[in-house]
């Protein structure tokens, strides 16, 4: 396992909006009674004038979102990913999306990883059905480092957009030189590689990079890509992966039907590219409680399957 | 209290007529869309963008205009008329409502057309868009009112009253509501339909000031609305007792009419009791 330091998203997200609360005074920050999950607790301690708690009412809280982009703020708004995609998909579709508000949807506790509250809490159709929307923009950023980045790209670009990270910490990836040219739609090769890519987005890098570690010791020569942005796709790195590798497995903490791994099939497809090629996610099933290491190891999605799908995929 | 001499209100009781006629024409024309909440609509309507609000047609992004959402967005026509007169855009653009390639779609879209504040026609939304506008307004210290109007059945939606209890919250007495109560939503009467009474009592147990009026008094409107805006440290919403189709006989308070235009024939009789209207209305004056 990683020995790399461990911190939490949640809080960096609640740190970079501290400091773009001090560079933009027109930065207000809404909560649906999780701002201590959330972290924008931390934004509301020291911005109280600047946040708004707006109660378990969330399609309240995305069209109201609206109304202070209306005014030229730069609205973020926080629950849970279950709660900011599915519940509300109305009135980010109506007031945000098609109206290309300048809204910033920020997520938390994405995926099965959230572990134990089980299905009701455990987002697995996010990325699909914000991906779907018109003007909206979409993001799983992998560390605690890249989610600052991240957070600072949200208020600086104009536009709808959605961003979500898991619940648990995350080993460290990027130190902040890493992550200074970060671009919004432009995946990052993390580890370059000849015989196979693995497309991963958000807590799915970390264990990719562990995979490429093992692979290497066979012999196998693994990509790595860190595909925080999962629209706008970076649709020009997948072509060239595809032609570099021809192999590519990608991974998320996701539905395999409208995710990353849909977005990247879409493309190989639309330009007439086949190779050999299989997506980790979820199958097209609800989960259940459980802790997060088992669920991720029940549902496939550690580093252990990971090694395993490239080695069959090349076998094939 | 501000008085308004019985001239000014004749003028807008005509401006109330023409806006009616731009209605059933751009109905009759789509071939779609919804009149009886549209006619119903139009009275408060003239009171806000004729008088009341402070707004500038040549500076519809002026950050210190009033607000005016319409969160029951198929009265669009009606709307859409009324900022066609007050010159936000063409009056001609009217001919081309719903039509491929035209500024005005089915439901207000703002990001094509001047002057439309929110994307509506979901309904329940436009109350907590009215919120964010307001707290804005609040933290900016800025003076304007933000006016939003609701369809009566549009409050069976439950997003209404998570926006009415923050809208109370925060103490919002820079929002006004409006409640077109025309007593009819598309699968009939709003009481056996879904139970909406007491209006008052509802809004008025979520912390709300709560006006009553005719909705078709327009003196009585614009004196409600100046009302409204005196009052602090609660929001008001203004209960418009309304007749929806308002205007035409035959479309007066008959559901039918909600979301089917007029036919030719209908359309000729709809503008010749308007024309008559209006006659009357240039004689008294």
């Amino acid at each position: 396992m990683s020995k790399k330091e461990m911190l939490n998203p949640r809080k960096a997200y609640g740190e970079a909006l501290i400091e773009l609360g001090r560079k933009y005074k027109n930065l207000v920050v809404l909560d649906a009674d999780l701002s201590k999950s959330t972290k924008t607790i931390m934004f509301a301690k020291k911005y109280p004038e600047r946040f708004f708690e707006m109660g378990i009412a969330e399609a309240n809280m995305m069209s109201c979102a609206a109304g202070f982009a209306s005014c030229g703020k730069i609205p973020f708004a926080s629950t849970f990913a279950v709660f900011a995609t599915g519940r509300v998909y109305d009135q980010v579709r109506m007031d945000i999306a098609y109206s290309n508000a300048n809204v910033k949807i920020f997520a938390t506790h994405g995926g099965i990883s959230v572990g134990k509250d089980g299905v009701s809490h455990q987002m697995l159709e996010d990325f699909a059905l914000m991906r779907v929307l018109p003007n909206m923009t979409v993001m799983a950023p992998s560390d605690a480092t890249q989610t600052k980045k991240i957070v600072h790209l949200m208020a600086e670009e104009y536009g709808p957009m959605y961003a979500r990270v898991g619940r648990a910490n995350a080993p460290l990836i990027y130190s902040n030189k890493d992550v200074e040219d970060l671009k919004i739609g432009k995946g990052l090769i993390v580890e370059d590689g000849s015989d196979i890519t693995f497309i991963t987005t958000g807590t799915m890098v970390e264990p990719a990079l562990e995979a490429h570690k093992n692979l290497k010791n066979q012999g196998i020569s693994a990509k790595v890509i860190d595909m925080h942005t999962i629209k706008p796709l970076d649709v020009q790195l997948i072509l060239k992966s595809a032609k570099d590798t021809n192999a590519i497995i990608t991974a998320e903490e996701h539905s395999i039907i409208g995710g990353l791994g849909a977005a990247v099939a879409e493309t190989l497809m639309d330009n007439n590219i086949c190779i050999k090629f299989f997506r980790m996610g979820i199958k097209d099933i609800f989960c259940e409680s459980g802790s997060p290491a088992d669920l991720l190891k029940k549902y496939e999605l550690n580093e252990k399957y990971m090694v395993k799908k490239a080695q069959n995929l090349l076998k094939k | 209290m501000k008085d308004y001499d019985d001239k000014e209100i004749l003028k807008l009781e005509l401006k109330a007529v023409q806006i009616r006629k731009h209605i059933i024409e751009m109905l009759y024309r789509a071939k779609s869309g919804h009149p009886g909440g549209s006619l119903s609509a139009v009275d408060a309507l003239v009171a806000l963008y004729f008088v009341h609000m402070k707004h500038n047609p040549k500076k519809p992004d002026d950050p210190d205009r009033d607000r005016f959402i319409l969160s029951k967005g198929h009265a669009a026509p009606a709307l859409y008329a009324v900022l066609a007169e007050s010159r936000y855009f063409n009056l001609n653009e009217l001919e081309s409502l719903r039509e491929e390639g035209c500024m005005l779609q089915g439901h207000p879209a703002c990001t094509e057309v001047p002057g439309v504040e929110a994307s509506t026609g979901s309904l329940g939304h436009g109350l907590s868009f009215a919120n964010g506008v307001a707290l804005a307004g609040k933290l900016d210290k800025k003076n304007y009112q933000v006016y939003v109007m609701l369809g009566d059945g549009e409050t069976d939606e439950g997003q209404v009253w998570e926006a009415v209890a923050v809208a109370n919250h925060y103490k919002l007495d820079n929002i006004t509501a409006l409640i077109d109560r025309n007593y009819l939503q598309i699968d009939g009467n709003t009481e056996e339909v879904l139970k909406l009474e007491s209006v008052r009592d509802r809004w008025s147990s979520f912390g709300w000031n709560v006006i009553e009026i005719d909705g078709h008094d327009i003196k009585k409107i614009l004196k409600a609305l100046d009302e409204a805006k005196a009052h602090k440290r609660q929001p008001t919403v203004i209960i418009l007792y309304t007749t929806k189709g308002k205007g035409v006989s035959f479309m007066e308070n008959n559901v039918d009419f909600h979301g089917v235009p007029p036919n030719e024939m209908e359309r000729n009789i709809a503008i010749k009791e308007l024309n008559l209207a209006e006659k009357k209305l240039e004689t008294a004056q």
